[in-house]
């Protein structure tokens, strides 16, 4: 067992998958030599060979292409995005061929791949770095996504992702890199793909975050117990194929719900989990569902990111008016 | 034309035949692409290719003979020293305003000043640049002032609301898209009738990019007024020129899209101006695009995030030092009794002196306004958005505040 930070769990699980399944390989801009720009494949490709940890060219658009046609051939590709915003260019592969590849050929064919890409914003990045593009991707039918938010469920996500069959991009909070370590047991045991996990119980109401807003979730969940409410935390951890038993059960308990998204407000994956508790659990709620998010802007240079990430004063001012509504 | 041409030996000659052929399929490794013999069947050579190199100031400061006049007039020559010292200070300065702490993210042109000077030194202001992060070089020139670049790396979008090159575009991240740009400006240019040109610089990593050679391809197919330039600066982060294309020359990419293509040595601002403008004539006279490899080395890290001693030898760097741009022109314009230590003093002072004032004015730059992100947004904010401003209002530091 060793303590790990999320950067080291996600290059366990990568170590783990490459020396246990012959047909797992890795291919990234940087990959290699330099294990990766924040290291999530250090020392791999010295371990690994070369024709198994890929330094590609600069081209997105063709990493994630050739992903798609080594997966229709038997590998299983784990490829690394450098940055959140280099994913738009592999976009027409992902959305084109990957997602629907199994379904084109009616399963002749499939494309059991990976997606890595650091994201979302909060450590002072350049333009373009900091992006949160997961809603746009879990709106992409065939696609799984899957967005961890500690070493230990990044380990064994990472791992079910490799292991699923079809395709599946796994967005790791920049942010939570190196924010903390956790015991990680990195025995190749995975975690299910389609869970929410409860990170905090309590009754009063649920709060719901994913990625590097789980962190503000828990730490708005501390002030307010001390202001006497009891707040439930749930990690989505897997957007897309959403558990939502998990939240429906928590939201009959509690009566209330605020969603916390980093991303942009409008059409971000908070408005997908709020309509699937107004669609199955409307008579649960004692108060109308709030969202926290990013604002509808462009994602702002280093100087306006905090004002534009939704922070611990802004999660708990409207969990506060969640709870006066009547 | 005239020029000093030097078949260096990343000079190619290439064939190709109109047969299809497959390649050896060990040609990634090697320089040159070898062609399957076929067992029978006549062969005709469909189009060959060559691709020069120009070098008129070898590293150690000796010019080469056949050089034309006019790329050597002192005044020319003396403000191309200026710039690419000043480029240098401010460089450096940059860094070390990282490493305290009071810059985000900065990527060095260190080594790579000739390129940016000579392609800034070589367009006119109605002309637009398309730059990369790592082009200061030729913004600089082109009167971007050394305090907008800061407040941009500083992590402010108003360091990309230049005052001077008003229609330039800002520094671009996503390595590769920036071509397109510029062809799509030198459409406009060509469709308005006017005498301007897009210029746009890009990595040796980007041109591994489908944008690269698809704005390219399109430019040349409309015969717009393009110049295109490829900062080979042999790494793409840690990626060596040679893992990013089995060619022999980038330069040759543009055999491939039709239109000229050429190598300069872009450690010799002279070659470098000489070339760019050029190109540059060339399409302001309805000449089509070119694209010109410029070949030098990044002698710093990629960015201040990156440390480049992890993966390539310290030695090899320190080689390539000694062929870096300023140096050998010094020598030269010394040599020429255009420039003395006496001079080199007061003009170390002058930069000096003006990056200390930018950097004071950088540093007092009073922050935006939480405003400032949906101010600009669109040309009119909907009024849908009213909720969201509102929120970011109540919840803005008192002081205007840094992130
Ligand atoms: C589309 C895209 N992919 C990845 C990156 C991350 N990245 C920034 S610079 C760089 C290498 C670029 O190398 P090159 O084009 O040679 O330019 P240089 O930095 O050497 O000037 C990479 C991979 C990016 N900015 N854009
Ligand atoms: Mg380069």
């Amino acid at each position: 067992m060793a303590e790990l930070t999320l950067v080291e769990a996600v290059n366990r699980a990568l170590a783990h998958a490459l020396e246990h399944d012959p047909t797992v390989l890795l291919l990234g801009e940087d990959i290699g030599v330099n294990g990766g720009v924040f290291r999530a494949t250090l020392g791999l490709q010295q371990r690994f060979g070369s024709a198994r940890v890929l330094d590609t060219p600069l081209a997105e658009a063709a990493i994630a292409g050739v992903a798609v046609g080594m997966a229709a051939m038997g590998l299983k590709p784990v490829m690394e995005i450098q940055f959140s915003g280099f994913i738009y260019p592999a976009l027409d592969q992902l959305i084109n061929h990957a997602s629907r590849l199994r379904n084109r050929t009616r399963g002749r064919l499939s494309c059991p791949m990976v997606l890595r890409a650091p994201n979302g914003g909060g450590i002072h990045a350049p333009e373009h770095h900091s992006e949160s593009p997961e809603a746009m991707l879990a709106h992409t039918p065939g696609l799984r996504v899957v967005i961890p938010s500690s070493p230990a469920r990044a380990y064994g996500l990472l791992l079910a992702a490799i292991r699923d069959p079809d395709p599946v991009v796994f967005l790791e909070p920049t942010r939570l890199y190196r924010l903390f370590k956790q015991e990680v047991i990195d025995d190749g045991e995975s975690l299910p793909l389609d869970t929410c996990f409860v990170s905090r119980e309590g009754r009063d109401v649920t709060l719901i975050a994913w990625g590097g807003m789980l962190h503000e979730a828990l730490a708005a969940a501390e002030t307010l117990a001390s202001e006497g409410v009891d707040c439930e935390v749930i990690d989505i951890a897997t957007l897309k194929p959403l558990d939502a038993e998990t939240i429906l059960r928590s939201v009959e308990k509690t009566g209330r719900c605020v969603i916390v998204q980093e991303a942009a407000r409008t059409a971000g994956f908070g408005a997908e989990i709020a309509a699937v508790i107004v669609e199955r659990g409307l008579y649960f709620l004692q108060a109308p569902v709030r969202r926290v998010t990013g604002y509808d802007v462009v994602m702002p240079l280093a100087r306006l990111e905090g004002q534009y990430l939704p922070s611990v004063a802004r999660i708990a001012d409207a969990v506060r008016k969640t709870m006066e509504a009547a | 034309m005239n020029w000093a041409r030097a078949r260096a030996n990343q000079a190619l000659f290439g064939v190709c035949s109109k047969k299809f052929l497959r390649a050896d399929e060990k040609h990634a490794a090697a320089p040159y692409v070898t062609l399957t013999k076929l067992e029978a069947g006549p062969m005709t050579i469909g189009v060959s290719f060559q691709i020069d190199f120009l070098r008129f100031l070898s590293a150690s400061g000796e010019l080469d003979p056949a050089t034309p006049r006019e790329a050597i007039d002192p005044e020319l020559l003396l403000g191309l020293y200026r710039a690419m010292t000043r480029t240098r200070a401010y460089d450096g300065k940059a860094i070390a305003l990282q490493r305290t702490g009071k810059l985000g993210t900065f990527a060095s042109a260190l080594g790579q000043e000739a390129i940016g000077v000579g392609i800034g030194a070589a367009m006119r202001s109605e002309d637009v640049l398309a730059p990369s992060y790592r082009d200061h070089g030729a913004q600089l020139l082109r009167g971007m002032t050394m305090v907008e670049n800061l407040v941009y790396w500083g992590g402010d979008e108003r360091g990309s609301d230049y005052a001077v090159p008003r229609s330039d575009f800002p520094i671009c991240v996503p390595v590769g898209t920036q071509v397109a740009h510029a062809a799509g400006a030198a459409y406009a240019f060509k469709l308005r009738n006017e005498k301007r040109v897009a210029v746009t610089i890009l990595g040796d990593g980007g041109a591994s990019t489908g944008d690269f050679y698809s704005a390219l391809n399109m430019a040349a197919v409309w015969r717009v007024p393009l110049v295109v330039v490829i900062n080979n600066n042999q790494w793409a982060i840690s990626t060596p020129r040679e893992m990013e294309s089995a060619t022999a020359t980038l330069a040759q990419k543009a055999v491939a899209a039709g239109v000229e293509g050429r190598q300069v040595d872009g450690n010799d601002v002279i070659a470098m101006r000489h070339v760019a403008h050029a190109a540059i004539a060339k399409a302001r006279d309805g000449g089509g695009p070119t694209l010109i490899e410029a070949l030098s080395y990044r002698l710093g890290d990629h960015t201040t995030a990156d440390d480049a001693s992890r993966y390539r030898d310290v030695e090899v760097v320190r080689r390539e030092a000694e062929k870096e741009p300023i140096a050998r022109l010094r020598k030269y314009l010394a040599a020429r009794g255009l420039w003395s230590e006496e001079q080199e003093r007061r003009l170390a002072k002058d930069c000096a002196e003006e990056v200390e004032r930018a950097v004071a004015a950088y540093l007092a730059t009073p922050p935006q306004a939480f405003s400032a992100m949906f101010d600009h947004l669109f040309a009119q904010l909907p009024e849908s958005m009213r909720d969201q401003y509102e929120e970011a209002r109540r919840f803005a530091p008192e002081d205007g505040g840094h992130g």
